[in-house]
């Protein structure tokens, strides 16, 4: 039963890091957009991931069982404690840089979510049926938006393409599966993410298709994030700004 | 003091204003799930409308004190995320209330039905985010004025 509550706590860092390192990044933006309603959009996406987070990382300190909070998990673990696929933590880069990687995990939250649904442990369920509710808004405006700057001028259509090019190496990590995968599989929690990638490349070959740009035919995958076993560089400079305060001050509260 | 009926908790949260859009209250949002009293605990089922938004924070502060003011000092708020909160929910009372207020309310089809300022439907999407969590800004063609849109989830 022990080592059946770690998998699903693996699974649910997983989850919750993923949104809580995305969110952290797009709200670097804050403030920064090129126009008031893509600042607005940014921060809302980020506001759902991060409200995602609170439920994905409440989620698991219960599971956990040691009294405690999704706060104490996003503020007091550091870098080889997480488990956000790499994808989620490399830096915003331009304006279309962070749309491509918004579009590349919203594509993938779209698709494993909408199979999360039907999760046989409850909680997990109930946090995707919210959780992909907002999805299905964020997915449609990343894809719109690398539709209209991959189909745009001359420059914003290069600058999608080298996006698009740095990223992709990025998104295999997310089919990657192991030994939790496995088990959240065979307990109903959680379909395998190996199984999705097809329904994933037609969504995203769609898009990118309309969007005029070239999907780099390599298949290598960056791959370390999901496990803990070997994060970017960036992870822990993201951190330093992110856990500043209670670096700073340990245990203050609001 | 003796214990209020459950209708009569119903009609005192019925009063309160949603913090960001004060023209309608909680209750005709549809975030209020439940009302029970266990023993002499009045608990209370709140649903988020989005999962980061935040004025949740400022609504269990808005419920508890309406309660407290009334008497009742056992008060718990439960979070109840499943069935998700959807606009489907909302009452017609409350769609009035928005579009009077220049809101345009959730339309099943997903886009408004008309500018809610001149009644105009040549209307235009701007940005599918806006001010809260729960709005897309949208223009109207006619009167050449943005508005705001109560998204359908």
């Amino acid at each position: 039963m022990a080592a059946e509550k770690n998998l699903l706590l693996e699974f649910l860092l997983r989850q919750g890091d993923n949104a809580l390192i995305l969110g952290h990044r797009v709200s670097e933006w804050c403030g920064h957009a090129p126009v008031l309603e893509e600042d607005i959009a940014l921060a809302n996406t980020a506001l759902d991931l991060i409200g995602q987070t609170q439920m994905w990382l409440g989620y698991a300190a219960e599971v956990q069982g040691e009294g405690k909070t999704a706060d104490d998990l996003a503020f007091l673990r550091d870098a080889w404690d997480f488990r956000n696929v790499l994808l989620t933590e490399l830096p915003n880069g331009d304006f279309g840089q962070t749309l491509m990687r918004q579009f590349l995990f919203d594509a993938f939250q779209s698709v494993y979510l909408a199979r999360l649904l039907g999760s046989s442990d409850e909680t997990v369920a109930a946090i995707a049926a919210k959780a992909s509710k907002e999805v299905a808004y964020h997915v449609e405006r990343s894809a719109d938006t690398v539709v209209g700057l991959g189909d745009g001028t001359e420059e914003s259509h290069a600058r999608m393409q080298a996006a698009l090019d740095y990223l992709w190496p990025y998104v295999g990590e997310m089919f990657e599966s192991d030994a939790v995968d496995t088990a959240m599989a065979e307990s109903g929690v959680a379909p395998d993410p190996a199984t999705l990638r097809e329904e994933y490349d037609a969504l995203v070959t769609r898009v990118l298709t309309d969007a005029t740009l070239t999907i780099p035919e390599s298949r290598f995958a960056h791959k370390g994030g999901r496990t803990g076993q070997s994060h970017t560089e960036h992870l822990g400079h993201l951190l330093t700004t992110m856990q500043w305060l209670q670096r700073a001050y340990p245990g203050n509260t609001w | 003091m003796t214990q209020p009926s459950i209708e009569q908790v119903w009609e005192w949260l019925g009063a309160i204003p949603d913090p960001e859009i004060p023209v309608i209250t909680l209750v005709d949002l549809g975030i209020i799930r439940d009302v029970a009293f266990h023993g002499e605990t009045c608990v209370v089922s709140v649903t988020p409308t989005y999962s980061g938004c935040p004025a949740t924070s400022m609504i269990n502060v808005d419920i508890e004190t309406c309660l407290r003011d009334h008497g009742l000092n056992k008060i718990e708020l439960k979070q109840q995320l499943s069935p998700a909160w959807t606009t489907d929910w909302m009452s017609d009372k409350a769609r009035a209330a928005l579009e009077e207020y220049g809101i345009a309310p959730p339309q099943a089809k997903g886009t408004p039905a008309r500018c809610p300022r001149c009644g105009g439907d040549h209307i235009e999407k701007l940005s599918q985010f806006g001010s809260t969590p729960c709005k897309a800004q949208w223009r109207c063609k006619d009167c050449l004025e943005p508005f705001e849109y109560f998204k359908c989830i």
